[in-house]
């Protein structure tokens, strides 16, 4: 069962289309093929998980652009959410 | 599919046919409402602008109606103005003139004598332009000739993952095929605009976006508002939103992906030889919003709403479709699209898209909307700042 989605090919984050318990399967539509990713912690509908491992300091890459940067290392199955994610249009600001 | 349209004097194509009692500011408009409602074919709306504006602000106004007797759905116009605005009737219809050539009249109610006597001259006057109207024949149309208003409101968590990328699946389609899409909500791009901006069609385009952007933003600052700050909200990063980015892409991605070739200020004319996607200047405010593009000539309205919404339009049949399927389950009466399966996986958002396509050129054929059923005319206007 189809539980999350992968907006773009490029992108390193899918969202989560139901709440997701920690140890869950997610399984998501890459294209014509089914990928499937364990959630290393509970997810709230709607929210993001990490496709791929994300080192500090790369982006976040949804609707194939770049959203953001993570702010610490974030493993394949991982929450990204604003605890481990900047924003880029957000530094500026006092 | 064929489409089939009405040709207009002035060259350009209309998929309604609509005769437009148009006041020039409030003091007309139930008036202008009246007359509407004694003739079939004929629509009005309540129309708060056209007066105690200063001249930057009075220009929206201007364009708005000017922009609404030239849109290629209405026939011909029939203004109503009060004799004391300062959009007085004959300015607005010599704004029209400048736009299109099109049967146009005018009354005002001081000079007739109030509006009861205004009445029996407007609606004689109106129901003679309808006849006209219904001797119009459709004739068979290109998608080339469609202008298509994108829009998106009382937005939610499936917004941005579903409606919005099933409509930019649709709006590249129409691109593909030649036909003309306007992207707008300069405040939704705030945080995108250098996306956006890398997609234009060369260095002028790329610096009116940068530039409308900057412009919208400004103004706030002005009125001592950070729109920056705050935002996302915090309902919306509960809902899963992390980033300004990340919210603005899920808005501008129902534009499609397509290469940006003109921008728009509010309410301007788009050219009769412009195609492909183009950028309008408008507030998120949805009424304004769709007035401004109806304004720039669009036939078509599509509307993504996460909560549903059953705004219209007076001049447009407006395509209502939702990512929730609740919301659409809840509000079946004011939604006409489905874009929920995207989310569950169960259809793909090019076969959506697609669907949605086809749901345009029906629509364009005559093929009625839930609100333009329901006779629903909200309209608003883009301001400069508060009345005088």
């Amino acid at each position: 069962m189809m539980n999350a989605l992968l907006i773009d090919s490029k992108d390193n984050v899918a969202v989560v289309t139901c709440p997701v318990g920690q140890g869950e399967q997610i399984n998501f539509m890459d294209g014509s093929t089914m990928r499937q990713v364990e959630a290393l912690s509970a997810i709230p509908v709607y929210h993001k998980i990490a496709v791929c491992d994300i080192p500090g300091g790369c982006r976040i890459i949804k609707y194939g652009h770049v959203i953001g940067q993570a702010t610490r290392d974030i493993r394949l199955g991982g929450h990204v959410h604003c605890h481990n994610v900047m924003s880029f249009e957000e530094k500026g600001q006092e | 599919m064929k489409l089939y349209g009405y040709k207009r004097i002035d060259g350009r194509v209309g998929i309604r046919n609509h005769v437009l009692i148009l006041p020039t500011n409030i003091c007309s408009s139930d008036t202008a409402g009246m007359i509407a409602r004694q003739v079939n074919g004929a629509v009005s709306f309540h129309n708060q602008v056209g007066c105690s504006q200063v001249p930057s602000d009075m220009q929206y106004a201007l364009d708005m109606m000017a922009g609404f007797a030239a849109n290629p759905n209405v026939y011909g116009t029939i203004v109503i103005g009060l004799g004391c605005e300062t959009c007085q009737s004959g300015l607005v219809a010599a704004e029209i003139r400048k736009r299109t050539n099109k049967p146009l009249a005018g009354l005002d109610i001081q000079k007739e004598g109030g509006t009861v006597r205004l009445m029996e001259k407007a609606v004689r006057m109106a129901q003679q332009m309808a006849i006209e109207a219904s001797m119009q024949q459709k004739e068979e149309i290109s998608v080339t000739d469609i202008i298509l208003a994108t829009e998106c409101g009382g937005s939610d968590q499936t917004s941005g993952l579903a409606a919005n990328p099933v409509m930019g699946a649709m709006s590249d389609r129409l691109v593909n095929d030649g036909g003309t899409v306007i992207l707008s909500e300069t405040t939704e791009f705030i945080g995108a605009e250098s996306i956006l901006a890398s997609r234009a069609k060369n260095e002028q385009v790329k610096e009116r976006i940068l530039n409308i952007v900057a412009r919208y933003e400004d103004h706030f600052i002005r009125n001592g508002e950070n729109v920056r700050l705050g935002n996302p909200t915090p309902g919306n990063k509960h809902g899963g939103l992390t980033t300004l980015e990340e919210k603005s892409l899920g808005c501008i991605g129902k534009g499609g992906t397509t290469v940006i070739n003109e921008v728009y200020d509010y309410g301007k004319q788009i050219a009769a030889d412009v195609r492909g996607l183009v950028v309008m200047d408008t507030p998120g405010n949805d009424a304004s919003s769709i007035a401004g593009m109806l304004a720039g000539g669009a036939q078509v309205v599509v509307f993504s709403s996460g909560q549903g919404t059953p705004l219209g339009s007076p001049l447009a049949p407006v395509i209502k479709i939702t990512g929730n399927e609740h919301t659409y389950h809840m509000m079946e009466d004011n939604i006409d699209f489905d874009a929920s399966p995207a989310l569950t996986g169960k259809r793909s958002m090019a076969e959506l898209g697609d669907e949605l396509y086809a749901l345009v050129l029906e629509t364009c054929s005559g093929r009625q909307t839930k609100a333009e059923v329901l006779g629903f005319t909200e309209t608003a206007v883009m301001r400069a700042c508060n009345y005088v």
